[in-house]
């Protein structure tokens, strides 16, 4: 019994000790970031938050009709689709599907809104 | 079940049938299945014609649901001793077939992974609005009714729980005629007699599928049903088909003397193809009269009964199809004295022909109805012990 | 001015330099409406709404088409929708339509004609009453719109639109507009183009119409007295739809 308590234990702290240890270890995907440069918020807080900042920005924009706001997700996609495929998705480096395909959450924006930056008439020659 | 020991063949028989259930269960995961992932292009439906054969299924399953309560809210609220011992055999098939219906209804939405919001966003003018609490609290509300049933310490709430459940299902059924009435533009549902059509409506349904169950219950248990009580049940299922009858006519005839409503009448009665064929030959032959032949003609067995039942929800889903699909398939009056025409099909009579994954999600909901009904009255005391009630009767 | 007149009747000795004031003055009241002007120009169209800016009821928008302008064997205002929207052009009757030419023969008198039937953007909207999630919704300045994030797809709306308007759609969309999103499983209709008007634009159909010459459709703000469209359905008999069903609609039509 005194032997199986400190098995579990050890085994236990082995566990949470690894787990801990991975955590030190950046894991989330490497993605292309589109245009990059400076975020709108800061990656680590939007990270967190990005859902919650695009819900709140559809309710004004739907109801309210402000546009052109900070979080306009039209905003986002324009910055950060790749520059080489001009989308969001389309690969697991892409920047909202490579963290929504590792985190295994399903991605319900782009059904309705496109997943490609506008290109101008002008760019597209 | 039965109080009998479960023999080895009862068992396996028990396994195949329910087995069969979930086979057609999975038929029906498939449909859906496939409208989810490409969209009802796949469907028969069209712009023109948004509800289909799935809310066919649908809202026979709804309206039988509350219907078949009404076996045991005659005995509960109106005092009659057979009813009352019907009542958790009832219960456990309105639990099923509203399951059975309100899964179809779910699954057949455009976007199904929002139920979510529609149990959180709430518009106080909308009859689907009302019916997330409507739906929730008939289940809450037959699982109640079925404890003070069958719980002898509870027995004496069960009057109350009775008169609630019935009240709560008049409710319901009128609302969900009034999911039709409210279309005031839709020649084929704006009226006030709809609310009272259904529950009519719901009462010779529910009837129906409660006779179908009880024989096989019988069958199952190798008794019969004291022929007293059969014959009062099927007097009464002959008396609501009659009501029906009445009401779909009262609707068709004060239809037909509305000048700007003769079209869409001859259309459904005369002129629409296959929605006259379904509606005479369906609903009013094969559905009503049929059946109340095979109720009241001298001679009427046990096998009368099941086949008048059967041919009742026959006729259910003809009626369902014309009053659903054929209220969409006749054209808007939005141009009234004029004749008109579009690529958006203005004029024209819409065209629905019903598609496999529809009919598989249908049928789907059939089948979540039977299995629960299946596993209910096979883990719960659901078979009515008429014995005690005729003995009592007659030493009365 | 008058000012110059008294000081003439009174004293010469005593009049000030009016040419400087005369261009001081001038000069400023021209300055004032520069200033003013361009966003006097912006308040006819959109009433001093930026695309910042919260809508508010002030405005109503609407349409009044004129049925005797509109072209039989014409389609521009349907073409200049599907394009602005990112619509197919319709070939299936599960493909969504916005905008429709509706021709029309008197039953009596057997006279032809056409007109566009689009959402008609009511006051009392029979859509917005029975959507179960709000997702139908009329905003404060008269559009009634389909908020396709709560939209569940129960196609309620459709059976209660009395002008056939709203469109599900059935099958899976790609490359949309970034102005207009729309997806599989929603209904979605004319939005009166909000996504211009929120930017102080017209409609495309409107556009389209008068680029064509036809000049059948007036898009304009319906609260406005001063706007050309309050003006001309002072003076011009037009009628709405299914006036019958009382439910006051934004577009209105001319000559039917």
């Amino acid at each position: 019994m005194k032997m199986g308590i400190r098995l579990t234990a050890v085994i236990l702290s082995l566990l949470v000790s690894t787990a801990l240890f991975a955590a030190d270890k950046p894991q989330s995907p490497r993605l292309d970031i589109g245009k990059g440069g400076q975020c709108v918020e800061d990656p680590k807080l939007m990270r967190k938050i990005h859902m919650d900042r695009l819900k709140h920005q559809r309710d004004e924009t739907m109801h309210k009709g402000i546009r052109g706001q900070k979080h306009s997700l039209a905003d986002c996609v324009e910055c950060h689709a790749s520059t080489k495929t001009n989308s969001v998705l389309g690969s697991n480096e892409a920047f909202c599907q490579g963290c929504h395909t590792y985190a295994a959450v399903k991605l319900d924006c782009f059904e309705c809104h496109t997943s490609k930056r506008k290109v101008t008439a002008e760019a597209r020659k | 079940m039965s109080s009998a020991s479960l023999s080895r063949n009862e068992s396996r028989n028990f396994y195949i049938l329910a087995a069969l259930g979930v086979f057609v269960v999975f038929l029906g995961y498939l449909g859906m299945h496939q409208m989810e992932e490409h969209g009802h292009i796949v469907s028969g439906m069209n712009n023109q014609i948004v509800w289909g054969l799935p809310h066919v299924f649908a809202i026979f399953m709804i309206v039988a649901a509350s219907g078949v309560l009404n076996v045991g809210s005659i005995g509960t609220v109106f005092g009659q001793a057979p009813y009352k011992i019907r009542t958790p055999l009832a219960a456990v098939i309105a639990v099923g077939l509203l399951s059975g219906g309100l899964a179809v209804l779910m699954l057949d939405l455009g976007r199904p992974d929002r139920i979510i919001v529609a149990a959180t966003h709430f518009n106080p003018t909308s009859v689907f609005a009302w019916n997330i609490f409507l739906y929730s609290g008939f289940f809450g509300l037959a699982i109640v009714y079925l404890w003070t049933s069958m719980e002898k310490r509870m027995y004496v709430w069960s009057k109350p729980a009775g008169f609630a459940m019935f009240a709560w299902r008049v409710i319901l059924t009128s609302g969900t005629g009034l999911i039709f009435a409210f279309l005031v533009v839709r020649q084929a549902y704006a009226s006030a007699l709809l609310p009272p059509m259904f529950i009519v409506l719901s009462f010779a349904w529910g009837m129906a599928v409660f006779l179908l169950v009880q024989a096989a219950m019988f069958a199952w248990n190798c008794k019969t049903i004291d022929p007293a009580i059969l014959r009062r049940m099927k007097n009464l299922l002959g008396l609501f088909v009659i009501s029906s009858l009445y009401l779909v006519a009262a609707y068709h005839m004060t239809n037909l003397y509305f000048a700007k409503q003769t079209g869409f009448e001859l259309f459904i009665l005369r002129d629409g193809g296959i929605y006259p064929q379904l509606f005479w030959g369906g609903y009013v032959i094969l559905g009503s009269l049929v059946p109340l032949a095979l109720l009241y003609l001298p001679g009427v067995g046990n096998k009368s009964v099941v086949a008048a039942s059967a041919l009742v929800i026959v006729g259910s889903f003809a009626l369902l199809y014309v009053f659903i699909i054929g209220g969409q398939a006749y054209p808007l009056s939005i141009f009234p004295g004029h004749e008109v025409s579009s690529s958006f099909g203005d004029g024209a009579i819409g065209k629905y022909v019903p598609s496999l994954p529809e009919l598989l999600l249908g049928s789907g909901g059939l089948a979540i109805a039977y299995l629960i009904t299946l596993i209910g009255t096979r883990v719960l005391n659901t078979m009515p012990q008429d014995v005690t009630v005729v003995a009592a009767k007659n030493d009365a | 001015m008058s000012d110059i007149q008294h000081d003439t009747k009174t004293s010469i000795k005593m009049q000030p330099n009016l040419d400087r004031r005369d261009f001081l003055s001038k000069s400023s009241i021209g300055l004032a409406g520069l200033t003013i002007a361009p966003g006097l120009m912006l308040f006819d169209m959109a009433h001093g709404k930026a695309p910042g800016d919260e809508v508010s009821n002030k405005v109503r928008w609407g349409m009044l088409i004129d049925n005797n302008q509109c072209e039989s064997g014409c389609n521009d205002c349907v073409t200049a929708c599907n394009t602005e929207n990112g619509l197919a052009t319709p070939t299936k009757p599960t493909d969504a339509q916005w905008i429709r030419k509706v021709q029309l023969k008197d039953n009596l008198t057997h006279k032809v004609s056409s007109l566009p039937m689009m959402c008609q953007h009511c006051e009392h909207p029979p859509c917005v009453d029975v959507c179960p999630t709000q997702a139908s919704f009329k905003r404060a300045d008269g559009i009634v719109l389909v908020d396709k994030h709560i939209c569940i797809g129960c196609r309620y709306c459709v059976m209660a639109c009395p002008y056939q308007a709203r469109s599900f759609v059935h099958e899976v969309l790609t490359d949309q507009k970034t102005e207009v999103p729309r997806g599989k499983g929603t209904v979605e209709s004319c939005t009166l183009c909000v996504h211009r008007i929120d930017k102080g634009e017209t409609t495309a159909c409107a556009e389209a119409c008068s680029k064509a010459g036809h000049n059948a459709i007036l898009f304009g703000d319906l609260n406005d007295p001063e706007s050309a469209i309050s003006k001309r359905i002072r003076s011009v008999t037009s009628t709405q739809i299914r006036s019958d069903l009382g439910l006051n609609t934004g577009v209105r039509y001319e000559g039917i």
